[in-house]
């Protein structure tokens, strides 16, 4: 089994009404992960803010965060067989519902 | 992990984080307001969802609301953000924290709420505006939600909420409760709650949970001023009597095939025994005072149908007075065409179609089914098949919703089989759509 991260990008602003039925369907979601076995850590969201740092110079920026659509909003740890394993578990995820999407990419085992 | 959320928990709290964050940014800020109210939103579905919700979820909402607040008066220093009455204390570091936390005591919140109900009944605002800006700001309908209750569409609602936000927005400061101008104010909310409960009931959308909502708001916010001693007047409690009396009957009025049961036909025993005891009991408390508003006769007729044990059983000649007293007082062709219909049944149809054709200014009905339904009804009644079968044909040329339209086609297939019979003589036991 190899690990892999799930990298979530944000879809459309949702209602509160919306939102809830969003957050039921990612709780029902992540226990059928957890059922599945493939469920290594639920992870965190992110801020919406930071900075990007680049250059040699360390050219400090806000980055592009402002746009909420595409911005990656959190991540999750799911362990799978291999990539294609790892991206057919991506079915059922409720962040395709609201025009986002899974980045979907192996963590590099030393 | 705890209990289970109720299912409208996040628009609930919307309306109340809203009214918090106005009150902290002042109501030129409203799209400020909503944009924190989202965020605290979006965080706690985010969280949620991984860690399970939380013991006590408002609090956990308050709690992050409250950082926003500051976070964002720290960062926007330079913009005048917080409202000229609570600028001062709100820009000093140290007077900051305990002013936000009395923002979001438990009690003021609910006044909070109350009050940003009155500055966006602005009597300058369309109906339609005032009803779709109650639903957006303070029950977190988003436009296409809005749209999807009155089969617009959402960039019409959303120019519509563009323009009545900027018009709010410009009025610089929250309505107070203890100003001069409450009375006006207040029937204004009065209406916009009266016609959101309507738009449940009758609305354009087919989907019924969708209008069992817009009702349950309804209540939701009548209860918010029936619950403050400057709003809670007669004419209030007589609108909320009116809101819980019909309300009782919202199962009743399908059948088993989701389709429009006719009132006289709805199945008593369906329709809410809590929910008209309640309105009987805010209309007895309604009784007060000098003023007998439309609400009190309109709630009044509502607990004669309530009380009712059968449609044979109701008191028509009593229903008929107090519409008489309506005329009177607020005359309308809607009340007029009520009244005909409650004297059709007291005297007979014939009497109530003479009552109908003397209704002054019924080209006023051109866009509204029933008036043609009760010519037909009540045609069908008197023996006319064919008369009946004109009406009904033009009453589902403006009927609101494909429900309603599948109502009158089945009463126009009615007509035609009595008139293909030639038997107009016997009608069935049918009446009108349920009006309120």
């Amino acid at each position: 089994m190899s690990e892999f991260v799930y990298l979530y990008r944000n879809g459309e602003k949702m209602s509160p009404e919306q939102m809830q039925q969003q957050m039921g369907r990612w709780v029902a979601w992540m226990k059928d992960l957890e059922t599945k076995g493939a469920l290594k850590n639920p992870g965190h969201p992110l801020e919406r803010s930071g900075k990007v740092v680049s250059g040699s110079n360390r050219a400090v920026s806000d980055g592009l965060f402002a746009e909420a659509k595409d911005v990656i909003g959190g991540f999750t740890i799911v362990e799978a067989r291999d990539v294609d394993h790892a991206v057919e578990l991506t079915a059922g995820c409720p962040i395709f519902l609201v025009g986002g999407g899974v980045e979907v990419r192996p963590i590099m085992k030393m | 992990m705890s209990l289970a959320l109720d299912p409208h928990f996040f628009r609930h709290e919307w309306g109340r984080l809203v009214a918090v964050l106005v009150r902290a940014f002042g109501v030129q800020n409203l799209n400020l307001a909503e944009d924190v109210a989202q965020e605290t939103l979006w965080r706690a579905m985010e969280v949620w969802k991984r860690q399970g919700t939380p013991d006590n979820p408002s609090a956990w909402l308050t709690t992050t609301a409250k950082r926003l607040v500051i976070d964002e008066l720290r960062r926007e220093r330079s913009r005048q953000l917080a409202t000229p009455e609570l600028g001062r204390l709100l820009e000093s570091e140290w007077t900051r924290v305990p002013v936000i936390e009395e923002l979001f005591a438990p009690q003021p919140l609910r006044d909070d709420e109350l009050r940003m109900m009155f500055s966006l009944s602005q009597p300058r605002l369309s109906e339609e505006s005032r009803v779709s800006l109650v639903l957006h700001v303070l029950c977190g309908f988003r436009p296409e939600e809005i749209a999807a209750a009155f089969l617009t569409s959402t960039d019409a609602v959303a120019k519509r909420l563009q323009r009545a936000k900027a018009l709010v927005a410009a009025s610089r400061s929250l309505f107070e409760l203890t100003d001069a101008d409450l009375e006006p104010r207040l029937e204004s909310v009065q209406q916009a709650l009266y016609l959101l409960f309507n738009e449940g009931y009758h609305g354009a959308n087919p989907e019924a949970a969708v209008r069992e909502e817009l009702c349950g708001e309804a209540l939701r916010l009548v209860e918010l001023l029936t619950g403050h001693p400057l709003t809670r007047t007669p004419s209030t409690l007589a609108l909320s009597a009116l809101l819980h009396l019909h309300a009782a009957r919202l199962q009743a009025r399908l059948n088993a095939e989701g389709e429009l049961l006719p009132f006289s036909e709805q199945d008593r025993s369906k329709w809410n025994h809590a929910l008209i005891d309640k309105g009987l009991q805010l209309l007895e408390q309604s009784a007060t005072g000098p003023s007998l508003s439309a609400m009190h006769l309109q709630a009044a007729i509502a607990a004669c149908h309530a009380t009712a044990a059968s449609a044979k059983d109701t008191p028509w000649a009593h229903i008929v007075s107090l519409y008489d007293t309506m005329m009177r007082l607020h005359p309308s062709p809607v009340v007029a065409l009520n009244r005909a219909i409650a004297v059709a049944e007291a005297e007979g149809p014939r009497q109530g179609l003479c009552e109908l054709r003397a209704i002054e200014g019924a080209d006023s009905f051109s866009r509204y089914p029933f008036y043609e339904a009760a010519f037909g009804e009540l045609s069908l009644r008197a023996g006319d098949a064919t008369e009946a079968a004109v009406h009904f044909k033009a009453a589902m040329a403006v009927a609101r919703n494909p429900m309603e339209q599948r109502f009158y086609e089945a009463r126009l297939t009615a007509a035609r089989q009595l008139e293909a019979i030639g038997r107009g003589d016997s009608t069935p036991a049918s009446s009108l759509e349920d009006n309120p």
